[in-house]
This record gives structure tokens, sequence and C-alpha cells, in this order.
């Protein structure tokens, strides 16, 4: 799939290669969402199971996934998204 | 009939396929999920085209694929296993790694279970497509004291989902730790079924449950003749009794009842097949000195046969974890065995004779057989 035009009323969010099976192969996508909780139900509105790979049933942040805004570290799904923010879903370090 | 070995491992997931004519000959395909933790891949056998493939990766959590074609293509599924959300105060449970998956009754078409790490219980009724906790189990009064989290070295796991093929309300799990349970209503109700089986490495040993099954398994013809592979030992138990008797220590004291998985013989009760390892001093879980060794019981456990010839005669330090173990459903039947080295063995003979099947693959965690 090839890169997705951004609008200029939804946010960008950056992609991690483990999570691209889900985005058809994109690295950005755009989304909708005034929270990270936001955007998160957005992506997995549109990319199905792509928010229990990240999340887990208790809204926790799984062990091994970090969640930015821009270059703010999210530690919770209420962090505020803006347009124009860029999102971006990493995958850390935890490998062997 | 062609048959087809599922490969579960650290690293993905591979098929070995055979011609029937051609028992000795396999085929490699795969990976499928290249780079994903693999812990179980199971055939329906009621709709044999049907598989679920238990799957996570170091980075992602954990969900369960489906193929309805024989492992062309898979479809993720849309509602993963997971626990209830927690209410204030209280402990918040998710799920760590799906790691056991069992077909339903035969005549439940369609349904599924699913064991998980850390210890839960989920059923499906759909195929695979969207999973719900077994509240029976997983919100049991008694289960943080029955699953309390001693973790074993790979997490605390629920495994050897059983049903009986006479009455789909009966059902055995296993937990490690935490011992066996039984229910007889469906997995509303559930309660400990660990009677003589030894827990030396507790501080009272006669602890009705707190056990470390590693593997149990039920014959399909003869449903009242439960095994499992133990932490302390090898064990039946003939239903409807309740103590279970050690008949690992049949086995050579040199060698031990320790080790991971046990298959049973398709149509005899009392043919099974264990794969020891080293449990002693730091528990190295190897093969014995290096030297690889299947042992088979034709008689319920009164005595044991080694089963080397083909395998390693040195220098192999593999372990046989407890999904890596199977047999077919031939009248002679063939074992099988995926080593954490990366090593399938085959043996179209009861285990007589051994020969490797695949090699350099990665861990290998399971081994199934699929039609």
């Amino acid at each position: 799939m090839s890169e997705q035009p951004l609008s200029d009323v939804k946010c960008t969010v950056r992609v991690a290669s483990p999570l691209r099976s889900y985005t058809g192969g994109a690295s950005t996508v755009d989304a909708d969402g005034a929270t990270l909780s936001d955007v998160l139900a957005d992506l997995d509105r549109r990319f199905p199971g792509i928010r229990f790979r990240m999340i887990d049933e208790q809204d926790r942040i799984r062990r091994h996934i970090r969640l930015f805004v821009n270059t703010r570290e999210a530690n919770a799904l209420s962090e505020p998204v803006a347009v124009s923010d860029t999102v971006h879903l990493i995958c850390a370090l935890s490998g062997g | 009939m062609s048959s087809t070995l599922w490969i579960g491992t650290r690293k993905g997931a591979f098929a070995l396929r055979r011609a029937a004519l051609r028992r000795k000959t396999w085929k490699l395909s795969g990976p499928f999920f290249l780079g994903h933790v693999i812990h179980h891949v199971v055939q329906d056998p009621r709709e044999p085209r049907v598989l679920l493939m238990a799957a996570k990766t170091g980075h992602l959590g954990p969900t369960v694929f489906r193929s309805a074609d024989r492992g062309k293509s898979w479809k993720e599924a849309a509602t993963p296993p997971a626990f209830r959300k927690a209410a204030e105060g209280e402990a918040a449970r998710a799920v760590d790694a799906v790691f056991w998956l069992t077909p339903g009754h035969a005549s439940q078409r369609g349904s599924w279970y699913a064991g998980s790490s850390p210890a839960g219980l989920f059923r499906s009724e759909d195929g695979g497509a969207n999973w719900s906790s077994v509240t029976g189990f997983n919100d049991h009064p008694m289960r943080p004291q029955w699953a309390a989290g001693f973790g074993t070295p790979g997490g605390e796991f629920l495994h050897s989902i059983l049903v009986d093929p006479r009455e789909p309300r009966h059902l055995y799990i296993s937990i490690s730790t935490g011992g066996t349970f039984e229910s007889t209503d469906g997995g509303s109700d559930w309660s400990p079924l660990n009677e003589d089986v030894a827990a030396d490495f507790l501080p009272d040993a006669s602890v009705p449950f707190g056990h470390d099954p590693h593997c149990m398994v039920q014959h399909p013809l003869a449903p009242d003749r439960l095994y499992q592979q133990n932490h302390c030992g090898i064990y039946r138990l003939d239903r409807p009794g309740r103590r279970w008797l050690r008949i690992g220590k049949a086995l050579p004291k040199k060698i031990g009842d320790i080790g991971f998985p046990i298959v049973l013989h398709p149509t005899d009760a009392d043919t099974a097949w264990v794969f020891p390892m080293d449990g002693t001093t730091v528990w190295p879980r190897t093969a014995i000195d290096g030297k690889p060794a299947a042992y088979v019981t034709r008689d319920a456990g009164a005595t044991w046969k080694r089963l080397d010839r083909g395998l390693p005669r040195q220098n192999a330090w593999f372990t046989v974890l407890r999904q890596a173990m199977c047999t077919d459903g031939q009248r002679r039947a063939g074992v099988f065995f995926g080593t954490t080295s990366g090593e399938v063995w085959a043996s179209t003979n009861e285990g007589d004779s051994w020969a490797c099947a695949a090699r350099h693959l990665p861990q290998i965690y399971s081994v199934t057989h699929a039609t």
C-alpha cells in the first residue's frame, strides 16, 4: 500500500515495521483523535487488531512498546494529540 | 494419506509434509510468520482444513491466527484471548502469551479452548475468531491460590486442556505451577486433582495444589486413562480414581523420570512415550549425559524401554519441550519430536529407530501432526 495522503485535520502516525502487516506495509498513516486513546481506536477501526498488539486488555502500553507524541513519550492513553502532531508507534529493542 | 508436521518455533512456524507412500521423505515449507514466537499449531479434527496458531512477537502482544485452507492463508482472530478488565483495586491480569490450543468436543463444531501465560482459560465458539474468558476458572475464588504466580522459567502456563470425548462438560487443565484441575460442568467450577503427585520443591509436599505438571494426556479411546509428565516424575491415573501412581520409578535410576513431553499410542492406552531430561542439581534440562533417548512403556508404566537407535550417540545437549513431541494416527504409530536445537526427528516404527527430518530450524516449541 502506498503512503496515505495526510489530511489537514488529522495527526500523522509513524508505524514501526513489526506493525506494518496491519497497515498494508505503510510506514506512515493519518488518524483522527484528540487523545492517544482516540488515535489508537481510529487505527484499530481501519486496521483491525493493531491496537491489541500494542495495548493490553487493561489499557496498559505493552512492555516492549513505546508511544511518543512528537518527541514526548506518552505514559498514558489520555495523552492529548493535536492536529499536526506526529504519533510514533515504536517497538522498543527486545532482541535475541 | 499424506500428513504434515506443524512446527512451532521461537522464530516462526514451519511445515514438514510427506506423501503417504513415502513416509520417510519429508518436504519442509515455511517459515510462516517469520520472527513470531509460535507456541502451538493445532489442526481441527472436526474440520481438517482448519488450523489455529498461537503467536506473538518479542514486541507485540499475543494473538491467534486461523487458517481454513490447511495453512495456505491465515487470518487473525478478531478478539484474541484476553482477561476481563480489572475492577478498581483488583489485580489486573493481561495475557502475555497464548500457550496452548485444544479443539472442543466433537459434537461442538467451532468450539476451541486456549490456555495462556499467566494462567488463563479461554473459549471460542466460532472457530477461533472470537475468544471469551472462561470465568468459572479465571474468576474462581481459589484461582489466586491455585495459580499463585510461582512462574516457571518460561512463565506460568495453563496447558494440557483435555476434553472428555464422552462428555463435553468434563474437562481437565494443568498449570505450571499450580497443578491439575477437573471440571464436570463445562468449566463453571473446578477442583484440584493432584493426590499423590510429588511436590518436593514446596515446603509442604502434601499440598492439594501447587504442583508442576509439565504435560498431561488422556487416551482418546480410553478416556479414563490419564498420564502426566510432571516436574516430579511420571504418573498414571485411572479414573474415577483420584490418586496418581508414579510409574516413572520403573525407569533406570541413572535416567530418572523428569522431562517435559508425554505422548500416547493412538489405539493402545498402555503405550506411552517420554523423553527424559537431566533434572538433577541446577536442572540443566538437557539430554542426559548428552545422549538423547526416548523411552516407551507398553504396559502402562510397569516397564520402560530405551529408544535411541539413529539418535546422536554423544554430545547432543538438546531439550524436547512439552508440546514438541507427538504421534500420528497410524496403527504402527509414527513418533516425532523437535528439539531446542532446531532439529525434527521422526520414527515410522514406534520409536524403534529415528531419522532426522529437518535441522537448522529455530528453537522448537511445538510439533503437532495433521492429516
